[in-house]
């Protein structure tokens, strides 16, 4: 770290002391109590029996949290994997060919990000509802036997979530890629037409090593979205049908608020904040080191 | 470069296509709440929005959105300008650590912290309160302003740090009179990220709110949602009541949305 300007000054922590202390008393503290509850089998009401890291050892033990652990697992595919793999082909088309209205497109795509989720979630329950628009189109085009309640199947309840991650997090992933892509010199390009590279070539030798950071970037954000669907999951399925959309940070609402397993619940809570911590350092590393 | 003519139909194709995929379910229900109502209350067209408003008692909702808003923008972002600039300018004892810390806030998950703080607030007589709603918000923003408003006051200030100390200004003045009028730009873009982020909070107004009158806009919609069972068209335009003022705020001042997020992303 490169010292900041300045002579030392010890009146510096007056000026963080505000700061520190909100954040201290309604961030940190809470964090240490969360992990300190987590030892405990605890219902929020009567007194808490000590249970070392039993808590902890039923994520992996108990079958329903770790089916909710997979459950995020396929989410991650939806909110991370399909949106890098259809935004570089966007961004790559769109860098190509420079077409006009970028600007435009940028502001559209982005703009499932700013919309409150629950909106979000309102509107897509009614386009999967039985009598909704996905399936008056499918019924339009001769294809009955596929309309069904999508929230409501067993099969089919955790990819219509997972496609609602991957409509807001696509267009996310694209604006980023393309900020990525527009700084490439253009003598890189030159120098690999000249190798004889076709558009595929190129993109290989030139555009994925140069947006390396960026695909960290958006996969750190969307891999951490897909962990944290809460609102989205409390407000289309509960969780339901039966368990099948449960995840985690869902978990935790249901057993701490809804069950009166605190201590459970606070000990997915922090395997989740240890997670996103592993996962952002994770990647970060994996960054640098490819583009070192 | 040049394109082929085909190439470029292509192009504007893929681009069409993909504006329609994420405009399509933001187009269906705005389209949905101006419709005829499907619950037989016999109004369309803005009159959906007149009975949404009474019936979800929105007003109510708003005004509490609003109110929490307001506090946490101010608040958080006075705290992060102090806080800011002392890490981005001075030089003291465990600054690197404790600027550590504020990271950890960036990066923390509002599921780990709400259990902890539910059933302590609770001890001490706070939730349900308006204070429950706002304050550990603040303690989010304040980690992400702290953050953003350092790595801002680092790259511009020196010289102008040095300059206002040269004529004799303290550190108080020396903040609001030199630094803080050319970071306005910096300044919008905390500003409506924070709004953003408080407006569409959900998790913490559900589990710290019992009372109907402290309900935030995003709640009440989904309480509405799970109570109101006649038909859609209301439901519609309660989301598209909840949705419109965070959108708005984008369609005027995107770039710093676009830029604050991206940037914002890049957290070292």
């Amino acid at each position: 770290m490169s010292s900041p300007p300045g002579e030392p000054r010890r009146i510096g922590y007056l000026y963080i002391l505000p700061a520190l202390v909100v954040y201290g008393a309604f961030l940190l503290y809470p964090l240490g109590r969360a992990v300190h509850l987590s030892l405990f089998e605890w219902d929020g009401i009567t007194l808490g029996k000590f249970v070392g890291l039993s808590n902890y050892a039923d994520v992996v033990r108990d079958a329903g949290l770790r089916a909710a652990f997979g459950h995020a697992l396929v989410l991650i595919v939806f909110y991370a994997v399909l949106p890098v793999l259809i935004g570089l082909v966007l961004a790559t088309v769109l860098q190509r060919a420079r077409v006009r209205g970028l600007g435009f497109f940028r502001t559209i795509v982005f703009l499932p990000q700013v919309i409150a989720m629950v909106v979000v979630a309102v509107a897509w329950r009614h386009i999967y509802a039985p009598d909704g628009p996905l399936n008056d189109v499918l019924r339009a085009i001769g294809l009955d036997s596929l309309a069904r309640g999508w929230l409501g199947d067993y099969a089919f309840a955790l990819p219509a979530v997972g496609v609602i991650g991957t409509w807001f997090e696509t267009g996310l992933v694209t604006v980023l890629l393309l900020a990525g892509m527009a700084r490439i010199p253009a003598e890189r390009y030159e120098a690999a037409r000249l190798d004889g590279a076709g558009p595929v070539a190129e993109f290989f030798a030139v555009v994925l090593p140069a947006v390396r950071g960026e695909i960290a970037v958006a996969v750190t954000l969307t891999v951490i979205a897909a962990l944290r669907t809460f609102d989205l999951v409390y407000v289309t399925t509960s969780g339901g049908p039966g368990t099948s959309t449960s995840v985690p940070s869902y978990e935790v609402y249901h057993r701490a608020f809804e069950l009166g397993q605190v201590g459970s619940a606070a000990a997915i809570g922090v395997c989740l904040t240890m997670l996103i911590f592993a996962i952002t350092l994770g990647v970060n590393r994996l960054a640098d080191r490819s583009t070192a | 470069m040049r394109a082929s003519a085909g190439e470029r139909i292509g192009n504007y194709v893929l681009l069409i296509a993909f504006g329609l995929f994420a405009l399509g379910p933001i187009v269906t229900i705005v389209a949905a709440a101006f419709g005829p109502d499907d619950g037989g209350g016999g109004s369309s067209g803005f009159a959906n929005f007149g009975r949404a408003w009474e019936i979800g008692q929105f007003g109510t909702y708003l005004r509490m959105s609003v109110a929490v808003s307001v506090t946490v923008v101010v608040v958080s972002v006075l705290l992060s300008i102090l806080s800011g600039y002392a890490f981005g300018t001075m030089r003291f004892r465990g600054a690197g650590v404790l600027f550590y810390l504020f990271l950890i806030g960036i990066m923390m998950p509002t599921e780990a912290i709400v259990v902890p703080l539910y059933f302590d607030l609770r001890t001490l007589g706070l939730t349900d309160t308006f204070l429950a709603v706002a304050l550990p918000q603040v303690a989010q923003s304040v980690a992400f302003g702290t953050f953003w408003l350092r790595a801002y006051f680092r790259s511009s200030s020196r010289s102008l740090v040095e300059a206002a100390r040269l004529d004799g200004a303290g550190h108080w003045r020396t903040l609001w009179l030199i630094l803080v009028p050319p970071a306005r730009p910096a300044l919008v873009t905390l500003i409506v990220l924070v709004f953003m982020w408080t407006w569409n909070e959900f998790l913490i107004p559900l589990v710290m709110v019992t009372s109907e009158s402290l309900r935030t806009a995003p709640l009440g919609l989904a309480f509405f949602s799970g109570q109101y069972t006649s038909g859609f068209t209301l439901l519609a335009a309660g989301a598209v009541i909840v949705g419109t003022p965070v959108v708005l705020v984008y369609a005027f001042l995107q770039r710093h949305f676009i830029a604050g997020m991206l940037e914002g992303a890049v957290r070292e």
